[in-house]
């Protein structure tokens, strides 16, 4: 597919620079007919992908992308759409796929996605009150109660922030180290609570 | 023949007898352990292994897996515990009827291992008693059998009481026979 069909057909789409395939930023009032579009007449058929994306720095923060795959030509496609307050539209009823892949990004973003047949959280549990992949939120957790409550009194157990010593092992960022890669916060164990 | 604490203090049935009672009643138990196999991560692939005719866990009497909790004794917690598992974890221990003892088969079971996350049980000795861990991730199955052999020594040394120690508090379990 030539990259002028669909900016041609749709001047909103904007074409971002990228090595491997051909990119689109889709406003997200275009986004219902551009995927099907792709898929009805252009031959996109299957939905390889839909993720979330968390870029602080940027206005709107969230976007979502979405890759799509041309099963008779072997061609992706990516489209990237920045939300609208927090909001995308859902493509689940052009791409059955998509469903949970979008529960999953309003799971762990936080980002709505209007239309969905079943906007619930598909990894925590309901009644969980933050959106864990998003960057301020820290990797060990934050407190908050069992969501089973007998079970909590019968065990005394909450959720609780996991100590990061001898956890995931990380290299400090920007230039390699010598030393091998460590624990964030060695500090923090189980025995000696975050000060 | 077990020395316990727990037998009947009377002169007339005497210490031996219910003593022997609880040897034979632990030889038994020990010999018959049915398995819950909680299977949540690898660790159960290694499990599975383990009830295969290689390794052959029926040479010990543990073969006789069991996916309902009400005809299991023993529940072997393979895998990563997360906190939305972890309630049907404990449900699934309250349904099992006494005695009945837990395996942490594996790292994250036992610690939360590789998963210091927001989402993982930082071990599964936070909800339910654990008698045996067993090291690894995963443990090959000779590990696991190990485990097991290492729990069958535990239930032969058990008094006519099952006592287990749960967050510092020792629970006791009465066997009425």
């Amino acid at each position: 597919m030539e990259s002028t069909v669909l900016t041609q057909r749709f001047p909103a789409l904007k074409l971002l620079t990228s090595t491997d395939m051909a990119t689109f930023e889709v406003p997200t009032t275009d986004l219902l007919a551009v995927v099907q579009f792709l898929r009805d007449q252009e031959g996109f058929d299957l939905l390889a992908d839909l993720c979330g994306i968390d870029w602080p720095e940027r206005q709107p923060r969230f976007g979502v992308v979405i890759h799509l795959l041309n099963t008779q030509k072997a061609q992706y496609v990516r489209l990237h759409v920045p939300a609208v307050n927090d909001s995308v539209p859902s493509i689940a009823a052009l791409h059955p796929g998509a469903n949970w892949h979008e529960r999953e990004a309003y799971d762990m973003f936080g980002i709505q996605f209007a239309g969905h047949p079943d906007p619930r959280r598909i990894l925590m549990w309901d009644s969980y009150p933050y959106h864990p992949l998003r960057k301020e939120f820290p990797l060990a957790g934050i407190e908050v109660p069992l969501p089973a409550a007998d079970v909590a009194e019968v065990t005394g157990q909450g959720v609780e922030p996991a100590p990061m010593m001898g956890g995931p092992f990380v290299s400090d960022g920007g230039k390699m180290s010598e030393g091998e890669p460590s624990g964030r916060d060695q500090s923090w164990t189980e025995k000696h609570p975050k000060r | 023949m077990v020395k316990s604490d727990f037998g009947y203090n009377s002169k007339v049935e005497g210490e031996v007898i219910v003593t022997q009672a609880d040897a034979v009643v632990n030889w038994v138990r020990s010999h018959s352990i049915w398995p819950m196999p909680m299977g949540l991560a690898c660790c159960a692939i290694e499990l599975m292994a383990a009830g295969g005719s290689r390794f052959d866990i029926s040479r010990f009497g543990m073969e006789v897996m069991r996916f309902s909790p009400r005809q299991a004794d023993c529940m072997i917690v393979a895998g990563t515990v997360t906190y939305k598992m972890a309630e049907v974890v404990r449900r699934i221990y309250d349904q099992m009827a006494e005695p009945k003892w837990v395996i942490a088969m594996g790292a994250c079971a036992s610690s939360g291992g590789m998963y210091r996350s927001y989402a993982t049980l930082q071990g599964v000795d936070n909800i339910v008693p654990v008698d045996i861990y067993i090291s690894g991730c995963p443990p090959r199955p000779e590990a696991l059998l190990d485990g097991m052999m290492l729990l069958q020594e535990k239930i032969r040394q058990e008094g006519g009481s099952l006592r287990r120690t749960f967050r510092g508090r020792t629970i006791e379990t009465k066997i009425v026979r």
